[in-house]
This record gives C-alpha cells, structure tokens and sequence, in this order.
C-alpha cells in the first residue's frame, strides 16, 4: 500500500519511466527464458503429439520416452563420458597451468618476470590461423587422440592474467613470513597463494569447464571418425545439422536409427536438455564469482 | 695516478659483471621452483601459439604433407594472386565485414541500453533474478543456440511464426533460415540475444563506479530519471564504452565462425561465409592448404593492422596504449 503511495506521488514522467523499465524486464526474461522452456516441453511431450505443434512451455502429453530413447543409443552414452572427462581433466590442468604462472609474474623479485608476461601477452594477438595448428596437430599425432582436447588450450594468457591481478591484491608480507619459517616457492605456492587465490580460481574453473563441455569444433575437427571421443556437443551438432540441409559439411554416421522411433524434433530437443542442464544447475552459484572476475580481467587489460 | 684509477675503475667494472652473471645462477638457483613453475607452460605456449606462425610458409609453397620441409616446392606469392582472383573471396570478405560492423553496433547499443535500464531497477532481488536470467544464454554453447534459434524461426511450430501469424502481421510462415537476405539479421539478433545479459557486467560495474552525491546533486536540481541517466550515467560510463568500442575494432575481422557455421547451410551460403569458413572448406575440406593458409595469413595480417590502427586512436584520445 505504501509502495503505491510512493509511487503515486512521483511526477508522471517518473510514473512511465518506471513502467518502462520494467516493461523491459519482462521482455528480457519472456525472451530469454521462452526458448528454453519451450524446448523443455516438446522434449517432455509425446513425439507423435509434438508433431501437431502448438507447445509451448508445459508438456501436452508428459512422457520421458524421448530420454529414454536417446540414452539407448551408445553414442550419446560415449559422448557423456568423453564431455564429462574433458571437462574435470582439461579444467585441473587449466587451473594448475593459470595459477602457477600467474604466481611466477606477480613476484616482483622474479628473474623470468618480464619475459614470461611478454611471451604470454603476445600469444593473446598472434595467431597462426586454423589451417597451420591443424598441420601443427597432425604432425605432433594428435589427431584421434583424447589429448586434443585437454592440452592445446592448456595455456590461456587471459587466465592467467585474471589469476595474477587478484595474487597482487594479496599481501606480499605473508610470503616474506612464510620464508622465515622455512618454506620455499613451492609451499609458498600450494600452502600459502592457492587458499587465497579461491574467488579467482572458481571464476576460473568456471571458464575453463564451460569452455570444455560446449567445445564441437575440436571433436569435428580432429576426433570426427573417431567414435570413441565422441563429445556431447558433436552428437548434437550432427543431429541439428543432419535436417538443416548442410549434408556436405556433414561426416560421420548419425542418429538417424533413433529418429526412426521418435521424430527428429523430439531427438534434437531432448538432446538440447541434456547438453544444457549440468551449466544451469552450476552456474548461478558461481555469479558472486564470474562477475568479479570479468570486471577484474576487464580493468587490468 | 690517472691510468691508475682507469684500470681501477675497469677492474670495478669486471667486478661488478662478473657479480652480476654469478648473481643470475645464484638467483637462478634460489628461484628453481618459480622456473619450473613457469617454464614448462612457456615450452608449451611456443609450441601451440607460437609454433603453427612457422606453418605460415605454406601458404608460399606447393604444400604436399609428407614431404620435408626443404623438399617442397616454393612458388611466391601465386596462391595470394590465386585469392585475390577469386569472385568468392570478395563475396565472403563483405560477409565478413557486414557481420561484425552489425555485431559491433548492436553488441554495443544493446548491452548499454539494458545496463542502464538495469541499474534503475529500485527492487534488488528482482534485478538479481533478471540478471542471473539473462546470464544463461552466455554459458550455453553455439551448438545449443543455432539449435534453439533454428527451432524458434521453424515454419512448422517456431514461435516467431506462430506469433507473427497470430497478430496477422503475415499470412504465410516465413522461411527465415532460407533467406539469404536475412542471414546477417539472424547472426546478429542471435549474437545478442546470447551475450547480451553477459556485456552488461563490465557497464554495470562502472556504473557502480559512479558516485552517488551525483546523483542526489540531479535530483535537488529537479532532473527526472531520464535526465539523471542523459547527464550522469551516461556520461559516467563514457570512458568504459570507448575503451570497449576501440578494443573491438582490432577483432573486427577475426569475429569466428561458430555461429556462420552452425547456421548457415546451403541455401544461404552467399551470405553465410565468412573468412575463416572460406578457409575451412576451400582450403582444408579440399586439401588445399596452402590456399588455406593464404586465407589464414591475409586474415591475421588484416587483424594485426586494425589492433594498432585502434591502439594508435586510443593514444590518441586518451594518452595511454592497451599494450
């Protein structure tokens, strides 16, 4: 009630100023959150009954025949764990290699200092092109290989310098006091940096893991005719691409036995579920973090 | 007593030389853990950023794989005239422009926009939920999203249709993702629709920056929340966007092909290749690669020259350089 008073007792351009803007909220989050309802519901509804149309974002006929039969086809089985297992070893290895570097450029007293931040710096605007790393891949025998996925990208200069400008928020006197007691680098790393760094490192994780589960073009690229790396993201990819009509860019074998039981429609959607639901169910609890990191990254480089 | 002090001066000078090179492995010694910590991931850096720029060579031989280096045969610049010969690559040079100026402009305008509409927001756990809201579509992958922007615009059951149909807008369901003449609007208006939520944090946070006796200033001037917004705000974030607005120029061309890719298919293809695509199928998809590289290089030369094109108009209006 008094809400409405106080609102009442603006001057009217105010009073449409407010409106608008929450006429704007609502767009955003109809917009925003319709696609994403809606492909809820068709993959919950009936197949045959999805081809009817008309969902849009509660289930008409409820059903998880859809799930059901994607998970009995051993690709997407085999694409679960390969994601899965990309994603905690590449985002392990993406954390060691960022916070120990990132540890070695914010000591001031460290030889290697300048020379180290100017060789990953430049890595951020040099770029060889696609075709050359391709070449690099093949000879280094990488290809069909699950090693493609975790240790090209293993070095991220923009990650370690995320890392780097929250360990010089850190007070170098605790460094200094744990060196009196005895501990070298090494510790100091692990015992001391580490704890401290855990904000950054979750902002971090948080990068790095999102970045390994939604990667495609590497499994197209490298791992295409291998069955065994298939990855999550590449068995959507062919199932969305197999109807698009982009048959030439197409390799591989698809789904299409599955479709044969329930329509492509239902397939595509109850993939599109799977893919998404482990980065909705993480994602919100890292906010606090991710929003400090970006604007930390933003305004050191 | 003047040669004296000069060979005095010079035995200090070796002195302090040799001091100085024992110093290094002395130090180099105490600081063993920082190298190891350091130098395997600058092994690693040179072999994956540093490593495929040697493969730029190619793109001035008749490139055969299996053969050694030395064994190649070189041929100039013939696959740079190849390009620059062919009808496609220009087609595919606009595709590429067109798609990042409107990427640019609307990645700009929108993110600004719905900043500063968020910052009026007086409830605080709704502008939480909102913003927590319009951070999903950043996490999910492109796959994810050219399948949900593919299913959206379906003539059959795509609520875009359903929606234009209904308010007799149109009397028969477009064929959006047929036209090619609407592609570069769908990579856009996609392009926003995921990042959009995600770019507002940087504007949010110096929005936050600004300080708030400011605003109470406006207001016992008698400015409305549009004013406030025109002449604080607005003018608050200004340093913020132009930073943002010359970093972007520099990735102009190098915009990805994700979404081109994920897309596009066939029956646009006019419209939908973009550089880096061009390369992938004309150069990799046929084993062309030194053709490929070619591309490669044109696009990483033209990248280089616009980031110190926009680094030099940064000195310029602010009397600083991003690097």
């Amino acid at each position: 009630m008094q809400a409405i008073k106080r609102f009442a007792g603006r001057p009217w351009s105010d009073q449409l100023f407010e409106a608008v803007v929450y006429l704007i909220l609502i767009i955003v989050t109809v917009v925003t959150l319709y696609p994403f309802l809606n492909v809820l519901a068709i993959s919950l509804n009936d197949s045959t009954d999805s081809v009817r149309g008309g969902i849009t974002i509660y289930p008409r006929a409820p059903t998880f025949k859809n799930y059901e039969t994607i998970f009995a086809f051993g690709g997407l089985i085999t694409g679960l764990k390969i994601s899965v297992l990309r994603t905690v070893i590449g985002t392990i290895l993406g954390l060691i290699s960022a916070s120990m570097l990132a540890f070695t450029i914010s000591r001031a007293d460290f030889q290697g200092r300048r020379f180290v931040s100017t060789f990953l710096a430049l890595t951020m605007y040099v770029s060889g092109g696609l075709i050359p790393f391709y070449i690099l891949i093949r000879d280094l025998n990488m290809m069909n290989t699950f090693a493609v996925y975790v240790l090209p990208g293993l070095v991220s200069a923009f990650n370690v310098f995320v890392i780097r400008s929250f360990i010089d928020g850190i007070p170098y006197a605790l460094q200094e006091s744990a060196k009196l007691d005895g501990a070298n680098d090494w510790t100091i790393f692990w015992r001391v940096i580490l704890p401290l760094t855990k904000p950054a490192l979750a902002t971090i994780a948080l990068f790095l893991a999102v970045g390994q589960w939604n990667s495609w073009f590497d499994t197209y690229l490298y791992n295409g005719s291998s069955e065994k790396l298939t990855t999550l993201q590449f068995e959507l990819m062919k199932v969305l691409q197999s109807t698009t009509t982009n048959a030439d860019q197409f390799r591989g074998r698809n789904m299409t036995e599955v479709m044969r039981q329930i329509s492509p429609e239902s397939v595509k959607m109850a993939i599109t579920i799977v893919v998404t639901v482990p980065i909705l169910v993480v994602y919100p609890f890292l906010q606090k973090y991710f929003v400090k990191g970006m604007t930390l990254g933003a305004v050191k480089s | 007593m003047r040669t004296m002090t000069a060979t005095r001066k010079e035995e200090k000078v070796g002195q302090v030389s040799v001091k100085k090179g024992a110093g290094f492995w002395r130090k180099f010694v105490q600081q063993r853990y920082l190298y190891l910590m350091s130098i395997p991931f600058v092994i690693w850096a040179f072999v994956f950023s540093y490593l495929p720029l040697w493969g730029w060579t190619m793109a001035f031989q008749k490139f055969k794989p299996g053969i050694p280096f030395l064994k190649q045969k070189w041929v100039g610049l013939q696959y740079f005239r190849e390009l620059f010969a062919d009808e496609q690559f220009y087609r595919v040079l606009r595709n590429t422009l067109a798609m990042s100026s409107m990427g640019l402009v609307a990645g700009f305008v929108v993110p600004i926009v719905f900043a500063v509409v968020l910052n009026e927001v007086r409830v605080l756990p709704l502008k939480r939920f909102v913003q927590t809201v319009s951070y999903l579509p950043h996490f999910v992958s492109w796959v994810v999203v050219a399948g949900i922007v593919t299913k959206m615009l379906s003539t059959d059951g795509g609520v875009v249709n359903d929606l234009l149909l209904s308010l007799h807008i149109i009397d028969e369901p477009i064929q959006f993702m047929a036209k090619g003449g609407l592609f570069w609007y769908i990579v856009t208006a996609s392009d926003v629709w995921k990042e959009m939520g995600w770019n507002t944090i940087i504007y949010l946070a110096a929005i936050a920056g600004i300080g708030p006796e400011l605003y109470e200033a406006a207001k016992v001037d008698g400015a409305s929340r549009l004013g406030q917004i025109r002449h604080i705000t607005l003018p608050g974030i200004r340093p913020t966007i132009v930073v943002l607005l010359i970093m972007s120029i520099g990735h102009l061309i190098g915009i990805g092909f994700e979404k081109q890719f994920l897309l596009g298919n066939p029956l646009v293809s006019d419209y939908s290749q973009v550089l880096d695509l061009y390369a992938l199928n004309y150069g990799l998809g046929l084993g062309r690669f030194s053709f490929g590289t070619a591309i490669n290089i044109f696009n990483s030369v033209i990248s280089v020259f616009l980031l110190l094109l926009a680094n030099g108009i940064f000195k310029r209006t602010t009397k600083e350089s991003i690097f």
